[in-house]
């Protein structure tokens, strides 16, 4: 699919992938309230303000690996995640801050990940936005760590969802792939096994026109992503991923759809990503200009500060509000990520197993209380500098 | 470790890293059936640039930049292979060759002696820990391939064996699983040797000759190893190192002949406890070399654990210098 970062605003609505696809009565969008209107750019310009703080404090050398940004797709995140109730369940990936901060997470449980702390929501296990807080509906925030394999969230998704149907839950599961995750066996395996299963699952496939560094036309024949749907025998909704009731829109349609029980949707959002697959990348594969201009022309919170403006007439005094508000949580939580320490090394045994809950030292560990664990700080495969690289 | 203190690079030292691009571009140059392919190795020259130039020199039918597919890429590699063309695969992460665990053990492994088909391939990738990878980027997957009859493994330690070892594996007419420690790519370096440098699979290598205690390892904690053994030489224990390169096959002489020197063995890897490598070569020490040891054959490993990211819990599940040096006294004073 060719990236000319030109196409801004022209498609609002919604492409029908399918002959299946949900008539669309009316923007869902329209519904919002005011209030919910403004909650969607808070959301936004949290989440890029939030990864502009990680940004300083990896320079700083305290964020352990690597750093993922998803500066200029956050729209894509935070309208498509919008379309939940809290008792839903989605799973995110790796450019899914937005829609993880939506569901419930924290700054400073995002913050303490990154930086590896003892009290982060994996105790230090796990990287940066990996961790997830499912269970009982109304009682957790409804959010599914992913792992690092790509596509294998969407088999999980479908069992999630699978159980939703089972006991007759009135809930709906949400999983994100990246266009590059969609070449993978777990990706079709899991979306063919939920289709035919009927699942209350929306699949949304982030096409941000690159997988690391390869282009989305080396990484599937098709033209789009969404005529992938037909293959599954699913709807296909597509919507240009920059705008962000455009995306709440056409996620929308297809939560509603998998709360009838009608199953999966197929969401495919367009969007770009403007910064390299982690913070190390230099992007010297990108054309020239291309991001430039997609900085220039289309960037997600841009777009919608027009909107606010001009179609809901929001003023000044009430962007200021959202902006200090922003960077007044984004301080506290920094403060408080920096308050705590790394995690003891004794730690490591514990949770392996239920039972037995905490492994034993091995017996050259026994008498090794004197060694200090986690001094040095090598250059990962994610934090070297780039400019060390070789050219 | 050692590896990271090296003085200043002598003239025409090269990295590990370095050696195994030196080996790539010698054997696609050498022979035109040898290509690439994985994902990101084309343009961007790989995730970690062991690729970088191969695409320029080469061009894009012999270095393919795939699609996310591990399964279609060792898939495709076995199918070429059978065809008489030498693929070398690259895994962006060798955690990712999980991914493609059916194709590896259920396919490729079983060719040869089901079906009379062979798969002359090289899988490679990196691999390994200390570098606060979390779970997902430090594996060291090497034992549960070592169980699969029908696949052959190499983990070098230093640049001049990624370099023989690479080389000796494009020409290898079976399938070879080419493990690469990423803490090593840029911190071990050396002169190469000169001509066409070809390490035999199969060979361990003493990398410190010694009299009291042996301690076998590969990869990563051969550094570690060292490290141990100069230490413990201060305090008047006399070590020897032996480097196993290849895990399969294995150099089963190499390692009798140290534990009949020393009488007293110690196994070292970074890979987890359990089923682990040095669980094997207990059992063969034991079975051939029982009367000659002097004390129990003892291991230092990783915790049966999956291995974390915060460096406080990375470092205590994986096995530091300073373990080495406690079983190493223990073995001693038996
Ligand atoms: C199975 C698997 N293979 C390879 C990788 C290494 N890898 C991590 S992210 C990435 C690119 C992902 O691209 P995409 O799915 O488009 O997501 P994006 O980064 O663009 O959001 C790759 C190849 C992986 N994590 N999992
Ligand atoms: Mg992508």
């Amino acid at each position: 699919m060719a990236r000319t970062g030109t196409r801004t605003g022209t498609r609002t609505g919604t492409r029908t992938g399918t002959r299946t696809t949900p008539a669309i009565p009316a923007r869902p969008s329209d519904a919002l309230t005011r209030a919910q209107k403004l909650e969607l750019y808070y959301w936004m310009r949290l989440t890029r303000q939030l990864e502009e703080r990680l940004v300083n404090l990896y320079r700083q050398t305290k964020v352990v690996g690597g750093l993922f940004r998803s500066l200029g797709q956050e729209a894509d995140a935070v309208g498509s995640c919008f379309a939940l109730e809290q008792r839903d369940v989605m799973s995110p990936l790796i450019r899914n801050l937005g829609a993880m901060l939506v569901k419930g997470a924290t700054p400073v449980e995002v913050l303490k990940q990154y930086m590896a702390r003892g009290d982060s929501p994996t105790r230090g296990r796990e990287l940066n936005i990996h961790f997830g807080d499912i269970g009982e509906a109304g009682a957790t925030r409804g959010f599914l760590g992913q792992i690092s394999p790509l596509g294998d969230m969407v088999p999980v998704m479908a069992g999630v969802t699978l159980s939703f149907k089972m006991r007759g839950e009135d809930r709906v599961g949400l999983v994100y792939v990246g266009d590059g995750a969609t070449s993978t066996g777990a990706f079709h395996e899991g979306i063919n096994f939920a289709a035919v299963q009927k699942c209350p699952l929306v699949v949304v496939v982030e096409n941000n026109g690159y997988a690391y560094s390869t282009p989305t036309h080396k990484q599937t024949a098709a033209k789009q992503f969404i005529d992938k749907a037909i293959g599954y025998g699913v709807p296909g909704l597509q919507a240009d991923g920059n705008d962000v009731l455009a995306v709440y829109d056409v996620t929308k349609q297809a939560v509603d759809h998998a709360r009838a029980g009608h199953g999966v949707t197929l969401v495919e959002l367009i969007t770009y990503r403007r910064k390299g697959h982690a913070e190390h990348d230099n992007q010297s594969y990108v054309p020239p200009g291309e991001i430039e201009r997609w900085a220039a022309e289309n960037d997600p919170l841009d777009r919608y500060l027009v909107v606010l403006r001009e179609q809901l007439g929001a003023t000044e005094a009430e962007i200021g509000a959202i902006h200090d508000r922003v960077q007044r949580e984004i301080d506290e939580a920094t403060d408080e990520a920096e308050r705590s320490g790394p995690p003891e090394p004794l730690d490591a045994l514990r949770g392996v197993y239920a039972d037995p809950p905490q492994e034993q030292p091995l017996w050259f560990r026994r008498e090794a209380a004197g060694d200090a664990y986690g001094a040095e700080r090598p250059e990962g495969w994610g934090t070297w500098n780039a400019a060390e690289k070789p050219a | 470790m050692s590896a990271a203190k090296q003085p200043t690079p002598a003239a025409g030292e090269i990295t590990y890293l370095e050696a195994i691009r030196e080996a790539l571009f010698e054997e696609m140059a050498r022979d035109e059936q040898v290509f690439c392919l994985g994902e990101d190795i084309g343009a961007f020259g790989g995730a970690f640039k062991v690729t970088e130039g191969l695409l320029a020199r080469f061009g894009e039918q012999r270095v393919i930049d795939s699609p996310i597919s591990e399964i279609a890429l060792v898939g495709a590699a076995a199918g070429a292979s059978h065809m008489g063309m030498r693929p070398v695969v690259e895994m962006q992460f060798i955690d990712f060759l999980a991914n493609a665990y059916d194709m590896l053990t259920n396919y490729v492994a079983t060719a040869r002696y089901r079906a009379f088909l062979p798969c002359p391939m090289v899988v490679r990738g990196p691999s390994g820990g200390y570098v606060r990878g979390g779970p997902f980027h430090s594996q060291n997957p090497e034992a549960g391939f070592l169980h699969t009859p029908g696949l052959k493994i190499v983990y070098p330690a230093t640049a001049a064996d990624a370099k023989g070892l690479m080389k000796a594996a494009i020409r290898d007419d079976d399938c070879v699983l080419f493990f690469e420690h990423k803490y090593l790519y840029r911190r071990v370096k050396d002169v190469m040797p000169a001509g066409d440098h070809v390490v035999p699979i199969g060979q361990a290598r003493i990398a410190r000759e010694g009299t009291d205690v042996s301690i076998i390892t590969y990869a990563s904690t051969v550094w570690k190893s060292l490290e141990a053994a100069e230490q413990l030489a201060a305090e008047g224990i006399s070590v020897e190192v032996l480097d196993l390169r290849s895990l399969a096959p294995m150099d089963d002489e190499a390692i009798f002949r140290t534990v009949k020197k020393t009488n007293r063995l110690l196994i070292v890897h970074e890979d987890t406890r359990t089923g682990g490598i040095a669980g094997e070569i207990t059992a063969r020490v034991s079975e051939t070399c029982f009367e000659w040891l002097d004390a129990p054959i003892l291991r230092v490993t990783a915790a049966d654990i999956p291995l974390p990211y915060a460096p406080p819990l990375e470092d205590y599940v994986l096995p530091q210098t300073s373990d080495i040096v406690r079983a190493v006294r223990r073995l001693a004073a038996y």
